[in-house]
């Protein structure tokens, strides 16, 4: 014990608390604040040349961000207990919210997914699962000793796939995927086997021809199919992956120039300011700034990782790892749809693209992580 | 707090740190993954995307150039080019064309004419993504609540064009023309580079003799568009070099005057400057207002101009052919005296028939009573058929035709009038080649009045007077006075080409001349109830030219009556000494020339000669569609 305590001691960044001092009292983290900013610093200049209103947007995107930047640093204030605490109820409103949904919510394009609830915004339960189910199996991995036994494991899923499989009776195949990776992400964390790691990732593939032929709509066919094949309808569903392909590889190495993006200023590349904004930031600056960013968000994720590893309790460790490979995966799915790697989903470039929800709910989970590595108990529980 | 077991938190923490480093692993497995797809997009198949790109975004358009103006000699501009503001669908851009018709329709007034010439666009050949207008002539309202309503109407454009317009449309149908859409027809006779981007082109008259001229040559640019079609800029533009302008010798006060003389009445009018063959006037009526073709003119309009009994479509001026009559008798005195057949002052009884000799058929007089004792000027200035009759018959037709074709019967001589007819100057071996028939004495002596086989169109009548006229010299007609730019007019019209018609005698000339004279001014001329109040020698021919056939339809009584009425011919020119002015007359089914075509010669002559006395105004219609 005193073994790990002085390890504890010697990993504690006391050199980098000390030197940033007011940042160790807002409970913020230095390396992780400034990576943030160079990503969305980055994406304000793409967005400026993406958004047809010049500064208008740019400036709708910086109260966004500093929005979320307040959530960020209000999220670092709480102790991870607190967090801890919340879990099980922040869920239960969670699961509560996406029956609700089902029952009265209001639709859009033939999917229920907002609940309007008298006093409250109108919200997306959806959404709030995707940080209240890693909190959820984090806080029940956290009373076993790791790494878990069958039944845990298996109630684990079960808490992972109840609230996926509320989302995709929306129908919303996208979030719920999502939602369901947030909880495997934690199950792995765990230490869950690397035998039914491999049996998992079979049946997931087993399972591939069912949810074709069972669960997914015509529409998300239809973008499967488009994904294989963009040259079939290529002013229909291929549009946007020739467009954005073509906006990306005519960027070349150093790109055309910040606001030459032709692709993109002459209306050929469809969301360039949201969903497709990487298409735009490719264009104008190549390969080396896409290279950039994609090593920026790396940095991220990794410092988040450190994060996680250095936590006290077995609680913050999976939470704040969780929530690091849940960013990271955001990152993928949207930089693979652009890249035409995966079909089009709805997924935005995390921090980059234009849009309030998105942004707010992700820097409130880097204020998480802060305040899991910035309130620390000279001796564990 | 656990269940039960003892935990052992470093081994956790450690398994942790395990998974974190499994997981940073591959965070940067797939990061390399994600770099390497955009290695490949961006650096392995820069290329072809770069490519893909500038093939998005460049057009290369065709720059059409602007049409050559057209005026008359005193410089009244007759065609001009005149920016229309249009309604044009890009077809490409729209998936249904019925509903994006009828929201249209909501917005602006479409006559249902207009969307059945844009259903027959839409079937023609046409460049890819080429607006194909709908509406022409749209005002500033129906301009603004398009612009409203445009984001709800995909490939709807208004386009502002230059459309060529006719500011007195209807008085000069005939002579220039009329420009229209390129049809396929069009298209084949063209040089498709030469007409990109070009909507309009020369389909009659001036017009079409002229294309290449007025035309112009294109120009290009390298314009840079946006998804929409929608050009944002020019990246790089060639200009093209417009059309040349062309002045005509016609005079437009002189059409108006010669328009208004024949009135209601069908028929022809075409004056000529004997000096130069400078065409003063050239009119048929009646005429059509020829700015309703320019921009496509509906079925309706079109089949009722077609159909018309009154054939205002058909340019009787220039491929109206008819019997000359009596007009050429002038000209066969002249053949007479040239061939000795006949002299100055030999004279032939005439008792209002002529017995062809060893036979007893028998040709009348006009004149049943007959003229008497008369010499060929009394036979010219009476018109007397029987002297013709005799001389004709003592020529014979080879003889005839051999001096007639001299002044230019049964050829083309006009310069540069499209689509002129010939008429027939028949002879014998034109009868045995076309009819391959044997010339009989009784053709001679029809032909002797102008009747018979004998064809002429009034531009031909007006020619041959003019080379009356001037004592023989033959200018050919012409309409191009000047023309603007590089080319001068003597390139594309080369002068006088034909050696003067030459008599043995220049008194011969006088003395038919003085004849034609007497015609006019003479106390038995036949045309001289137009003589009181001239101030200035006229010569003249009266004429008149047998209707032989209708053509089938079906006519009631009275139009029949009419409509079987001899046609009036008059040919004419003055000052008769030094003529300045060579008019010829048709008036369908007007009866005698002496009645019904002198008149009307004379006051073309009148308003020549002592000027015109009134301003002109322009006739056409403001907006060709709006009369529809």
């Amino acid at each position: 014990m005193s073994h790990e305590f002085v390890r504890q001691i010697a990993f504690e960044p006391d050199h980098l608390n000390r030197r940033g001092g007011w940042m160790s009292r807002l409970h913020l983290d230095p390396w992780l604040l400034l990576l943030l900013f160079l990503i969305m610093g980055g994406g304000l200049v793409v967005l400026y040349s993406a958004g047809e209103n010049g500064m208008a947007i740019v400036q709708s995107q910086a109260l966004r961000i500093g929005v979320g930047l307040l959530a960020m640093l209000f999220f670092a204030q709480l102790d991870p207990m607190l967090y801890r605490r919340w879990s099980p109820w922040l869920y239960l409103a969670g699961i509560l919210s996406l029956v609700l949904v089902l029952l009265f919510g209001a639709g859009a394009q033939g999917a229920q997914r907002w609940l309007a609830l008298p006093g409250l915004p109108r919200f997306q339960p959806s959404e709030a699962m995707k940080l209240g189910v890693p909190l959820m199996v984090s806080w029940f991995l956290a009373q076993l000793s790791l790494p878990p036994r069958l039944l845990p494991i298996l109630m684990a899923l079960g808490l992972t796939a109840l609230p996926g499989a509320l989302i995709i009776a929306q129908p919303d195949l996208g979030t719920a995927v999502l939602v369901i990776a947030s909880g495997l992400a934690v199950l792995f964390l765990a230490g869950l086997s690397w035998k039914l790691i491999m049996l998992m990732v079979a049946a997931g593939g087993a399972s591939i021809p069912m949810l074709w032929l069972f669960v997914m709509r015509d529409y998300q066919k239809e973008r499967v199919l488009t994904l294989l094949n963009p040259g079939s309808d290529p002013l229909g569903a291929g549009w946007n992956i020739t467009q954005s392909k073509t906006a990306i590889g005519s960027g070349g190495l150093h790109g055309k120039g910040w606001g030459e993006g032709t692709q993109s200023h002459l209306d050929f590349l469809p969301e360039g300011h949201t969903d497709f904004i990487l298409a735009v930031l490719a264009e104008e600056f190549g390969f080396v700034g896409v290279t950039l960013l994609l090593v920026l968000y790396a940095l991220v994720v990794i410092r988040c990782l450190y994060i996680a590893s250095m936590a006290q309790t077995s609680f913050s460790r999976l939470l704040s790892g969780g929530l690091a490979i849940i960013f990271f995966m955001y990152v993928v799915v949207n930089v693979a749809m652009v890249s035409g790697l995966m079909p089009v989903v709805g997924v935005p470039l995390p921090l980059v693209s234009f849009g309030g929800t998105s942004i707010v709910t992700l820097l409130a989970g880097f204020g998480i992580l802060m305040a899991v590595h910035t309130h620390r108990r000279m001796l564990e529980s | 707090m656990s269940w039960g077991t003892l935990r052992n938190t470093s081994q956790e923490r450690e398994l942790f740190q395990r998974r974190s480093f499994v997981a940073i692993i591959v965070v940067i497995l797939m990061t390399g993954v994600l770099i390497g797809r955009f290695y490949y997009l961006q650096i392995i198949e820069h290329e072809t995307y770069t490519t893909i790109s500038d093939r998005n975004r460049v057009q290369v358009q065709p720059v059409p150039p602007t049409r050559g103006l057209i005026y008359d000699r005193n410089g009244v501009l007759l065609a001009e080019n005149r920016p229309v503001f249009s309604l044009t669908v890009i077809p490409e851009q729209v998936s249904d064309m019925d509903a994006l018709i009828g929201e249209i329709r909501d917005i602006v007034d479409v006559p249902p004419g207009d969307v059945e010439n844009f259903r027959e666009r839409l079937d023609e050949r046409r460049r890819p993504f080429e607006p194909v207008p709908l509406r022409y002539h749209l005002t500033e309202a129906e301009m603004a609540r398009l612009a409203v309503n445009r984001h709800s109407l995909p490939g709807v454009e208004m386009e502002a064009r230059l459309v060529r317009y006719y500011p007195y449309g209807r008085l000069t149908s005939h002579v220039l023309g009329y420009v229209g859409r390129i049809n396929e027809q069009d298209a084949r006779r063209i040089d498709q580079v030469a007409y990109a981007g070009t909507h309009y082109i020369g389909k009659t008259g001036i017009e079409r003799v002229y294309e290449k001229e007025l035309h112009g040559e294109v120009g290009y640019q390298n314009v840079e568009t946006n998804a929409r079609g929608r050009v944002m800029r020019v990246l790089e533009r060639e200009d093209p070099s417009p059309g040349q302008d062309l002045t005509l010798n016609l005079d437009i006060r002189l059409q108006q005057v010669a328009h208004e003389a024949l009135g209601d009445r069908r028929g022809a009018i075409v004056a000529i400057n004997p000096e130069t063959g400078g065409l003063l006037a050239q009119v048929s009526t009646p005429g059509f207002d020829t700015n309703k073709f320019v921009t496509g003119i509906g079925h309706e309009s079109y089949a009722e101009l077609r159909d018309s009994l009154d054939k205002p479509l058909f340019n009787r001026a220039t491929r109206g052919q008819y019997p000359p009559g009596s007009t050429i008798k002038p000209m066969l005195a002249l053949a007479g005296l040239a061939s000795d057949t006949v002299t100055q002052s030999e004279i032939v009884y005439d008792p209002g028939y002529y017995e062809l000799p060893n036979s007893s058929q028998v040709f009348r007089n006009w004149k049943r009573q007959g003229h008497g004792d008369t010499t060929l000027y009394d036979a010219i200035v009476l018109s007397s058929d029987t002297y013709f009759y005799k001389m004709a018959y003592e020529m014979g037709g080879g003889m005839m035709a051999d001096y007639l074709e001299h002044f230019g019967f049964g050829t083309v001589t006009s310069l540069d009038v499209r689509d002129e007819l010939p008429g027939i100057l028949p002879s014998p071996e034109w009868k045995r080649r076309v009819h391959n028939e044997p010339w009989y004495p009784g053709d001679s002596v029809n032909m002797g009045i102008g009747q018979g086989y004998f064809l002429s169109t009034p531009l031909q009548l007006a020619a041959t007077t003019s080379v009356l006229a001037s004592r023989g010299e033959r200018h050919a007609p012409r309409h191009l006075r000047y023309i603007e730019g590089d080319i001068p007019a003597r390139h594309l019209l080369p002068d006088v080409v034909r050696p003067p018609v030459e008599m043995a005698s220049e008194s011969d000339w006088e003395y038919v001349i003085n004849a034609m004279e007497d015609v006019v001014h003479g106390s038995e001329g036949t045309a001289r109830r137009i003589s009181p109040g001239l101030n200035y020698r006229m010569a003249g021919k009266t004429g008149t030219s047998q209707v032989f056939s209708l053509e089938g339809e079906e006519y009631d009584e009275d139009e029949i009556a009419k409509r079987m009425r001899d046609h009036a011919l008059f040919v004419a020119f003055a000052p008769a000494d030094d003529p300045e002015i060579v008019v010829s007359v048709l008036v369908e089914n007007g009866g005698s020339g002496s009645a019904t075509a002198a008149p009307v010669a004379r006051q073309v002559t009148d308003a020549w000669i002592n000027g015109f006395p009134e301003v002109l105004t322009e006739q056409a219609v403001p907006g060709a569609m709006d009369d529809e």
